[in-house]
């Protein structure tokens, strides 16, 4: 065990399995928040077809994630979720109903109230398990009220405007998400609705960006250490990020469409890892790393032969699914 | 009244697991079902066997989209309720879920789209070896899941330091000693609940008259499987027993009503355990008949109750009333399986309009009997969540108020109660709708569709199903 670090690597894995997700379900869950507001119902079928064939595997790494940590971070999962008791739940409820509403709406062919009602589902169940995403970050960002490795605090306690404003970040983001992977899926009226809302969406994550980056070391005096002690290098991601930003303002602007949809995804990508370095090697802030955290070494490793025979094929699958759903989806003709 | 935050979770934990279980305990035996009728086509080539397949694989990926959403709670449980739990027996438990989500999701996410859509896409051998891998995934989480329970029951290869379990022998933790028995019993269970299932289903099209030919051959072949399954079972449920007996002596008593250790026990028919005078009030009992089952001898000596201290002690109404309920439905399977045989004789089995219908009322015997044996074998624990080693109020997350659980409690139960309602109205769709060649054209319809389950079925949820039919 000399040679290479276990928790390391589970911390590098289960990093990447928590961007994979943000990325995939992020753009989805955004589709979700931006229903009600589409143009008109061909609009929203063409929304949900785009998505209906990638988005059951895009929350399989929800579920890796989850049991990962059990396996790997037990610390993590036995603080993080009872702190976020109430959270988790609402998350939990959010997404089995949009889970379900995906396939049933579908199937609702005739009634239109049965279809406003699936509709409903889809929408809130996404804005509510995005928001609940969104103060998790927040809530880690924050930090827990631990003794002994034992979360002590009120069931409200992760519930702050820090919180909340992340949360609400969260959703911006993922919307913005939505509608550059609208603008990449689409065509004619759909995206140029797509377009129309992508720039007032980047100003709203611009604004919650800075006002966040501004917050952050003043609700934790680590980070402040971190990003105005003597590292340096570490502003060249905010910097990436900001440049991601701009990248998708002249993109829209060019009416470019794969573009917008790229640069929302790198913006998330520097954003969050600048939040891993914030915080780095402190996975249960304030107090525990991730070496505290760690499961015993022999299941690290037991875990870890698993995980390394399969992601390759996961990644592999899928890759497959996106390349086969490549292209446009009109109106009337999706994947039904 | 102050609200029990360990009571509260305990019954949110029992309704979550129950509520997913009913999934899988259905799944697991039809997948293996269609898998067979898969290989009875590509070996006969008989359209019927091809019919009941394409007509089951629609059921089970209804049934499949339920369990996966269900399942997605499930793994959040243990940290938001269980957290105490979750530290310190995350080093084997943690493993476990996680090879359970790693092997089964690898089979599935290749090979369940190749089932669902592959017909006529991919070559015959292919798509049945789709079919094979799909039922074999199924096997492999009930392999993890049931060591992961086992090891609850009886713990083996680890050693508690500290407060926290660590795993001195994965070999030993995986195949516990009553993980055969326990894999074994809901192995057959499973097989079971598919066969009544099928043929409850094939019985009411046949009342009907509704693809008869088709349905006399899955209904044939439903019956002399249960006819060697469901004694089986009991035979299984026996072995089981004698485990329980050994290793978990007062579960065993609680289960027999006995409060005392008895040499020549009786078998309760009938009791009403009082827990607070530790003894029961009824009884209607058969003399020397539990000894004779439990240790093959008329004086054998039989564990009691009060073996255990009362803080020890599982609640034993629920636990003993919980077996008999199971015991009671597991003799009715039997029964109903044998008179099937019984009427085969003379050609009667197909136009006994009375066994058809209760062979319809059968179809949700084994998904009470699955239930009220789970609640048998978890209840009996109490108190222990580890047995001997770390009680449920161990377990429990400290910071958890009366107040938290009770909002999710009524939260998970009226999202699940949501989705069961509109899950099982659209499962009779898709029963009622039947084997129709019009969605069977549907379902070749592009291989390139998507790998969601519910895409199998092309049928809508709010049109009337029997709508033009004669």
């Amino acid at each position: 065990m000399e040679t290479f670090d276990l928790s390391v690597i589970w911390a590098l894995i289960i990093g990447f399995g928590i961007m994979m997700y943000v990325l995939m379900d992020g753009f989805d869950l955004g589709l979700g928040i931006l229903f009600p507001f589409a143009p008109d119902e061909d609009a929203r079928d063409v929304m949900m077809n785009t998505v209906a064939p990638v988005w059951d595997g895009n929350e399989t790494w929800l579920v890796l994630g989850g049991a990962g940590l059990l396996g790997a971070f037990p610390l993590v999962y036995s603080v993080f979720l009872p702190a976020l008791y109430i959270g988790v739940f609402l998350m939990l409820a959010g997404l089995v109903f949009r889970g379900v509403a995906f396939e049933l709406r579908f199937k609702s062919r005739r009634d239109q109230r049965n279809r406003r009602w699936w509709n409903r589902a889809f929408s809130w169940g996404s804005a509510i398990a995005a928001f609940a995403q969104g103060a998790v970050v927040g809530t880690y960002i924050q930090g827990f009220n631990t003794e002994n490795g034992v979360f002590v605090g009120g069931p409200f306690e992760w519930l702050t405007p820090f919180t909340i404003l992340t949360g609400i970040g969260i959703m911006i983001g993922y919307a913005l998400l939505g509608t550059t992977w609208l603008i990449l899926k689409s065509e004619g009226y759909i995206q140029a609705w797509a377009y129309k809302l992508t720039l007032p969406l980047l100003l709203a994550v611009l604004v919650i960006f800075v006002i966040i980056s501004f917050w952050t070391p003043f609700v934790n005096p680590v980070v402040w250490e971190r990003w105005f002690g003597h590292i340096r290098l570490i502003w060249v991601l905010p910097a990436l990020a900001l440049l991601c930003m701009f990248s998708v303002f002249w993109a829209v602007r060019q009416r470019r469409e794969l573009i917008p949809f790229l640069g929302t995804l790198g913006m998330f990508l520097f954003t969050y890892l600048g939040l891993v370095v914030s915080k780095w090697p402190m996975i249960v802030p304030p107090d525990y790393t991730i070496w505290d955290a760690a499961s015993a070494p022999g299941s690290q490793l037991f875990l870890l032969i698993g995980v390394l025979f399969v992601l390759p094929f996961v990644l592999g699958y899928t890759f497959w699914s996106y390349w086969v759903f490549r292209g446009k989806v009109r109106v009337g003709e999706g994947y039904h | 009244m102050e609200l029990d935050p360990l009571l509260l979770s305990r019954i949110q934990f029992a309704f979550v697991v129950s509520f997913h279980a009913i999934f899988p305990v259905f799944t697991i035996g039809l997948a293996s079902y269609i898998a067979l009728l898969h290989a009875l086509f590509y070996k006969t080539g008989n359209q019927a066997w091809e019919r009941l397949a394409i007509f089951w694989t629609k059921g089970f990926a209804v049934v499949f989209g339920m369990g996966v959403v269900s399942g997605i709670v499930m793994s959040f449980q243990f940290g938001t309720n269980w957290s105490n739990f979750s530290q310190s027996a995350a080093n084997f438990i943690g493993p476990m879920l996680s090879y359970e989500v790693i092997t089964a999701f690898f089979l599935e996410a290749a090979f369940l789209g190749v089932l669902l859509f592959g017909r006529g896409r991919v070559p015959q051998g292919v798509h049945l070896f789709a079919a094979c891998m799909v039922a074999l995934g199924t096997f492999i989480s009930t392999f993890w899941i049931l060591s992961a329970n086992s090891w609850l029951h009886t713990p083996a290869g680890v050693e508690l330091v500290d407060g926290t379990f660590h795993v001195t022998s994965w070999r030993e933790a995986i195949f516990n000693p009553s993980f055969p028995f326990r894999l074994g019993h809901m192995a057959l269970a499973s097989f079971i609940t598919g066969g009544f299932v099928v043929a409850g289903v094939s019985a009411w099209y046949l009342l009907r008259g509704r693809d008869v030919e088709a349905n006399k051959k899955a209904l044939s072949m439903c019956l002399w499987l249960l006819l060697v399954l469901t004694p089986s079972q009991a035979l299984m449920g026996d072995f089981h027993g004698l485990n329980t007996l050994e290793y978990q002596p007062t579960k065993l008593a609680a289960m027999e009503g006995n409060w005392e250790t008895l040499e020549g026990a009786p078998f309760l028919l009938f009791a009403w355990p009082d827990q607070q005078r530790q003894e029961n009030r009824f009884e209607i009992a058969i003399p020397y008949l539990a000894s004779l089952i439990l240790t093959h001898e008329l004086y054998g000596e039989v564990p009691g109750i009060l073996e255990a201290p009362p803080e020890e002690q599982p609640p034993v109404w629920l636990v003993f009333w919980s077996f008999r309920l199971m015991v009671g439905l597991g003799l009715l399977m039997i029964a109903v399986s044998l008179a099937g045989l019984w009427l085969r004789r003379g050609g009667k089995l197909y136009e006994s309009r009375p066994y058809l219908q209760l062979l319809r009322l059968m179809s949700v015997a084994p998904f009470i009997a699955v239930l009220a044996g789970w609640v048998t074998t978890e209840s009996g624990r109490a108190p222990w969540l580890v047995y001997g080693m770390v009680t449920h109020a161990e377990g429990l997350t400290p910071s958890l108020t009366g107040g938290m659980a009770l909002f999710t409690l009524i939260g998970y139960m009226s999202v699940y109660g949501v989705i069961f309602y509109a899950g099982t109205y659209y499962l009779t769709r898709v029963i009622r709708y039947g084997m129709k060649d019009k969605d069977e054209e549907a379902l070749v319809d592009d291989f390139e569709s998507p790998k969601r389950p519910w895409s199998a079925t092309d049928i809508p949820f709010d049109e009337n199903p029997t709508k033009g039919e004669g």
